[in-house]
C-alpha cells in the first residue's frame, strides 16, 4: 500500500514537474510542508518519511539554486575571464616587443664582432648566440599562454552552462565540441618539463627508426 | 665531407621572432641564403616557385601545419628528396613518429640551443 502510494506520488511529482519546468522547488516544498501538516495522522511512518525527503529535497534545491545566483557567475563570465584573457594577451605583445629590442641589440653586437677578429669575435658571437637561444622564450611561452586561454574560454563555456541550467531560466543543452581531426590530436604545444621528451629523448626515438 | 653553405634555406614559423631568432643563428653558422614563411602554405608556394637545399620548419602553424607541410614537399616530384627539419615545441612520442613516417629528415624540440641545430643541420646535409 505505502508502496504504490510513494511510486504515485513520484509520478505525479514528475508529471508536475514536466508540465511546470519553471517552478521553484522551495514552493513545491511549502506545498508539500502544508499537505503533510493537513494529512498528520493520515498517512504511514514510511509515508511521511519519504514526504518529509520530498521536502526536504525541495528545501536543498532551493538553496543551491540561491547560493550559485548569489556567486554572481555573470561577473566571471562578462569581466573576470575576458579581463584575465586581455591581460594574457598584452603579456605576449609585451613580451614580444622586448624580444624584438633586444634581438635588435644583439644584431648590432653581431655586426659589431664581424668587425673584430679573434678572442674578442668569437667571445661576443658566443654571447650573442647564447642571447639568441634565451630569446626563443617568447615563443614558447606564447605557446604556452595560447592554451591557457583555450582553457579559460572552456571554463567560461562550462559555467555558462552551470548558469542556464541552474541559476536561471530554462536549461539549455551543453555546446557540443567538435571531434578533433588526427591532425588537431597532435597539437599539443609545449609539454610540461617534467614530463616532456628532451632532444636526447627525441634522438633516441627517431635512431630507433633507423 | 664539405656542407655547401650556400644553399637556399627556407625557415617557416608564424612566429616573426622565431624567424628572426633562427635567421641568426644560422647566419652565425654562415648560412646566409635565407628565406621566410609565415605558414605552410606560404612555404610550399616558395619551395615551388624557388629552389632550396633545406627546409626548416615549426609544426604548430595555420592554415597548413608543418605536418602538412612536410607531407606536401614528400608528396611533390620535384621536392620530395629536399632535407626537411622539425622544430617545434610539440615533444610527445605521437608526433615525432608522425613525423617521422612523414619523412622528416630530423626533429629538433623547442627550446633548442644553437649547437643542436648546428647539429642536426650537418646531419641531414651530409646524411641526407
Amino acid at each position: 500500500m505505502a508502496d504504490r502510494s510513494s511510486a504515485g506520488l513520484g509520478e505525479r511529482l514528475a508529471a508536475i514537474r514536466a508540465g511546470h519546468p519553471g517552478s521553484d522547488p522551495e514552493m513545491v516544498a511549502e506545498v508539500v510542508h502544508a499537505v503533510l501538516a493537513t494529512m498528520s495522522g493520515d498517512l504511514s511512518a514510511q509515508e511521511t518519511s519519504l514526504l518529509a525527503e520530498v521536502e526536504a529535497l525541495g528545501h536543498t534545491i532551493a538553496c543551491a539554486k540561491a547560493e550559485i545566483a548569489a556567486l554572481r557567475f555573470d561577473d566571471i563570465t562578462d569581466n573576470h575571464i575576458p579581463f584575465a584573457t586581455d591581460e594574457l594577451d598584452a603579456i605576449v605583445e609585451h613580451t614580444a616587443t622586448a624580444t624584438n629590442a633586444i634581438l635588435t641589440c644583439c644584431e648590432t653586437l653581431d655586426d659589431v664582432a664581424g668587425g673584430l677578429s679573434g678572442e674578442p669575435a668569437a667571445k661576443l658571437q658566443d654571447a650573442t648566440t647564447r642571447i639568441y637561444e634565451a630569446c626563443g622564450f617568447q615563443d614558447i611561452t606564447g605557446q604556452r599562454i595560447t592554451k591557457v586561454v583555450a582553457t579559460l574560454k572552456t571554463i567560461e563555456e562550462k559555467v555558462a552552462f552551470i548558469v542556464t541550467t541552474f541559476g536561471r531560466g530554462s536549461p539549455r543543452e551543453e555546446g557540443v565540441t567538435p571531434a578533433e581531426t588526427p591532425e588537431e590530436t597532435l597539437l599539443n604545444g609545449p609539454q610540461h618539463p617534467t614530463v616532456a621528451m628532451d632532444q636526447s629523448d627525441i634522438d633516441r626515438l627517431l635512431a630507433s627508426f633507423e | 665531407m664539405p656542407i655547401d653553405k650556400a644553399i637556399n634555406v627556407l625557415i617557416v614559423d608564424d612566429y616573426k621572432t622565431m624567424l628572426r631568432i633562427i635567421r641568426n643563428l644560422l647566419k652565425q653558422i654562415e648560412f646566409n641564403n635565407v628565406e621566410e614563411a609565415s605558414d605552410g602554405a606560404e612555404a610550399l608556394a616558395k619551395l615551388r616557385s624557388g629552389n632550396f637545399g633545406l627546409v626548416i620548419s615549426d609544426w604548430n602553424m595555420v592554415p597548413m601545419t608543418g605536418l602538412q607541410l612536410l607531407q606536401e614537399v614528400r608528396a611533390d616530384a620535384r621536392l620530395k628528396s629536399t632535407p626537411f627539419i622539425m622544430i617545434t615545441a610539440e615533444s610527445k612520442v605521437e608526433n615525432v613518429v608522425a613525423a617521422k613516417q612523414a619523412g622528416v629528415s630530423n626533429y629538433i624540440v623547442k627550446p633548442f640551443n644553437a649547437e643542436t641545430l648546428r647539429d642536426k643541420i650537418e646531419k641531414v646535409l651530409v646524411h641526407g
